[in-house]
């Protein structure tokens, strides 16, 4: 898993059956000082996140799990909301 | 496995299921010689690892979530399964 912070949302209207009503959000990984670490991706949500939120995703075949985990296509899916910036704690 | 180092944790209210009564810890990706290589991930702690701890991270969802919540198929990527006493390193690694 890896943090993340929602920087934008995704329309596609043509798009596999399986992906009907869920939302594609587009994150960008943190690191522990939350600056940027990598690219940005699309990911889809499964806890109800919003554009500028705090998050932690989960990458690879696990991603689909939180879904019909045979029929949803992912490998990036949002799957905790941090309550707060200051819920980060770190030395 | 990767090596980690636990640099603190995170607190989400809202979150997957399968993720309750788990410690979410924040680790920064570290050398054998013990240089942070400046990557960090979220792994779910199943051996009561601390802030400072060098640990193990299996980074396999199978044994991360079945390590970490007693069960397969959740989605969780990433795993503490070891806390790291001391790495024994060739000084010369041609050899």
């Amino acid at each position: 898993m890896q943090l993340a912070r929602v920087i934008g949302t995704v329309v596609a209207t043509v798009k596999n059956d399986s992906l009907e009503g869920r939302k594609l959000l587009i994150i960008q990984s943190l690191n522990k000082n939350l600056d940027a670490q990598g690219k940005p991706m699309v990911a889809i949500d499964s806890v109800g996140a919003g554009v500028g939120e705090l998050v932690f995703w989960c990458r690879g075949k696990e991603a689909s799990f939180p879904f019909k985990r045979e029929d949803t296509p992912t490998d990036c899916t949002i799957v905790g909301i941090v309550d707060s910036d200051k819920h980060v704690s770190r030395q | 496995m990767i090596l980690a180092k636990v640099v603190g944790n995170i607190v989400a209210t809202q979150k997957n299921v399968r993720y309750e009564n788990a410690r979410l810890m924040l680790c920064e990706q570290i050398t054998p010689e013990g240089d942070a290589t400046g990557h960090t991930i979220l792994a779910l702690d199943a051996v009561d690892a601390g802030v400072g701890d060098t640990v193990l991270v299996v980074q396999e969802g199978w044994s991360a979530s079945t390590v970490a919540t007693g069960k397969a198929g959740a989605a969780i990527d990433s795993a503490i399964v070891g806390v790291v006493d001391y790495i024994d390193l060739l000084e010369d690694q041609t050899r």
